[in-house]
């Protein structure tokens, strides 16, 4: 039996005249924290979305091994996505009555340190709070993969930086298989285990992060990760 | 130091409410003062315009034989019947259409077209179809005011942020939940402007459409006391409009405060 949690074969994705993703083939370990950097337009998100079941690939497969994909699957966005005419616990909880969702929807805002907040409305968040609860909303349903789609681009470095730590805490505590989204290099070496590089709709380039990640080391990834991306160029450039 | 700079900005503050509340009601005030002085001093001859005393008196006497309540309610009541019938109506269409893309494609082109028939101009048609009697006023009601509450809520439910509909979906809600959860709300602030609008229709309709053919209501006063020269009616019927006017859309405004808090909160309301 094949062991891959998550594994992409020959996927091929259309719209209309674009090609977003070409003959893609990726598998993915359970539990492991995967960064999928590249270039803008290079079909990061549409690979994603693939995953997530929002959208099927027009040729290939998709497979994830487990008893339910779709409800074990979930995605915290670009955006934070929030209900704006919800508080906090009824975001997590989509208005459920039910007392075990509203007790499990403030243990997860504990969680991410906005226990305080539960009553509030996502208008009177900042953005990083917001965050923070886009991500608590994804855990609400115990998913075994989480999806995250350049989550922190909108933050400032000192918080995208604890986001970064919570975001691996959690991810390690509840032994969550994790895709990130990012356009930075160094986020991507810092947080993962592995890094692929998508250089357009064909290419995939993996590099393995080292398990000690000290800032000479993340420095060092985060280097070969972004020469790949640029090309030559960017080489001749630094060594010049 | 701190102090003295913390007490003016307090003062301040609780001079500014009142004045809020104040404000709004010094222009009728005025008025009103204008008006009676100038009756008084006898530059408004009363067959003009009589005093608003006199008018105040008239509605008075007016209440007390029992006119007044009684052609009062029968107003309402028809104000209110065809705003339900027509704001329902509307309501319906503006979900389907909204909704299923199909229906657009199906509806939508033949109601925008309906639309633009000014419905006023449609009194002629009703009367000979269906007489000067409760019906005919009620469906002018309705009609005027499906429209507006027609055209936001499609407006409203189709323009809600896909990217909510997106992650709804991702969270596996069901069509229902989907309605309910993200769409309904979203469209629910445009949903009220439409009924807002149409509360406006509303009265103006009902007015057009008393005085034209009048039988016991306040436009039938309203045309009796005409006949009768009897100016401080006319001039009731007009201030109660007014008022009639005013307290629906207090009421409508009351409505969406309780029902939209939550665009009244956070910091990007300053
Ligand atoms: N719904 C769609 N309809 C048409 N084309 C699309 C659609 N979604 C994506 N594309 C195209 O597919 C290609 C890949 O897009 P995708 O969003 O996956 O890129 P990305 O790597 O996520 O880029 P970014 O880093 O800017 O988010 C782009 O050329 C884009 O124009
Ligand atoms: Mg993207």
């Amino acid at each position: 039996m094949n062991d891959q949690f998550i594994s992409i074969k020959n996927v091929n994705k259309q719209y209309d005249k674009v090609t977003a993703l070409e003959n893609v083939n990726l598998s993915i370990n359970k539990g492991e924290f995967v960064a999928l950097v590249g270039m803008s337009g290079g079909g990061k998100s549409t690979l994603l979305r693939l995953i997530a079941n929002l959208e099927k690939p027009t040729r290939g497969s998709v497979t994830i091994n487990t008893n339910d994909p779709v409800s074990s699957t979930r995605v915290m966005f670009q955006e934070d996505r929030l209900l704006p005419w919800m508080n906090l616990v009824d975001n997590l909880s989509f208005g459920s009555k039910n007392k075990e969702d509203k007790r499990k929807a403030r243990r997860l805002l504990d969680l991410v340190e906005l226990g305080d907040f539960a009553d509030q409305y996502p208008t009177q968040l900042s953005g990083g709070q917001k965050q923070r609860v886009a991500l608590a909303r994804a855990l609400m349903t115990d998913p075994e993969i989480l999806l995250l789609d350049e989550p922190l681009g909108a933050l400032d470095a000192l918080t995208r930086r604890k986001m970064q730590d919570l975001i691996l805490n959690i991810c390690q505590k509840n032994q969550l298989t994790t895709i990130l989204v990012t356009h930075d290099v160094e986020e991507a070496a810092r947080m993962a285990d592995r890094i692929v590089v998508m250089k357009n709709a064909t290419n995939l380039y993996e590099e393995t992060c080292p398990s000690n990640k000290n800032a000479g080391q993340i420095g060092i990834v985060a280097d070969k990760v972004l020469a790949e991306i640029l090309g030559e160029s960017h080489r001749e450039v630094k060594y010049a | 130091m701190q102090r003295s700079i913390a007490l003016p900005i307090h003062k301040e503050r609780t001079l500014k409410l009142p004045l809020n509340k104040v404000l709004p009601f010094i222009v009728p005030i005025v008025v009103l003062i204008a008006w009676q002085v100038s009756s008084n001093l006898g530059w408004l001859p009363s067959t003009i315009l009589p005093s608003p005393i006199a008018v105040f008196q008239d509605g008075i006497s007016l209440t007390q034989s029992g006119e007044l309540p009684k052609n009062l309610s029968i107003s309402l009541y028809r104000a209110t019947l065809g705003l339900l019938i027509g704001g329902g109506i509307g309501f319906i269409l503006g979900f389907i259409n909204g909704m299923s893309k199909t229906c657009r494609l199906l509806f939508d082109s033949s109601i925008q077209m309906f639309r633009n028939i000014p419905h006023l101009a449609l009194i002629p048609l009703i009367i000979l179809w269906l007489g000067i009697n409760e019906s005919a006023k009620i469906s002018l009601v309705a009609i005027g005011t499906m429209f507006p509450v027609y055209i936001n809520t499609f407006h409203g439910i189709s323009s809600v942020d896909k990217d909510l509909i997106e992650m709804g979906k991702s969270y596996q809600l069901t069509k229902k939940q989907l309605f309910s959860k993200i769409i309904f709300p979203a469209a629910l602030p445009q949903i009220f402007v439409g009924i807002r609008y149409a509360l406006g229709v509303m009265w103006t309709t009902l007015i057009v459409a008393e005085t034209i053919s009048a039988s016991s209501e306040i436009g039938y006063m309203a045309n009796n006391a005409e006949d009768f020269m009897d100016m401080e009616t006319v001039i009731l019927c007009i201030v109660i409009y007014a008022i009639l006017g005013k307290v629906s859309d207090l009421i409508a405004k009351s409505f969406e405060s309780l029902f939209l808090e939550w665009k009244t909160l956070g910091r990007n309301n300053a």
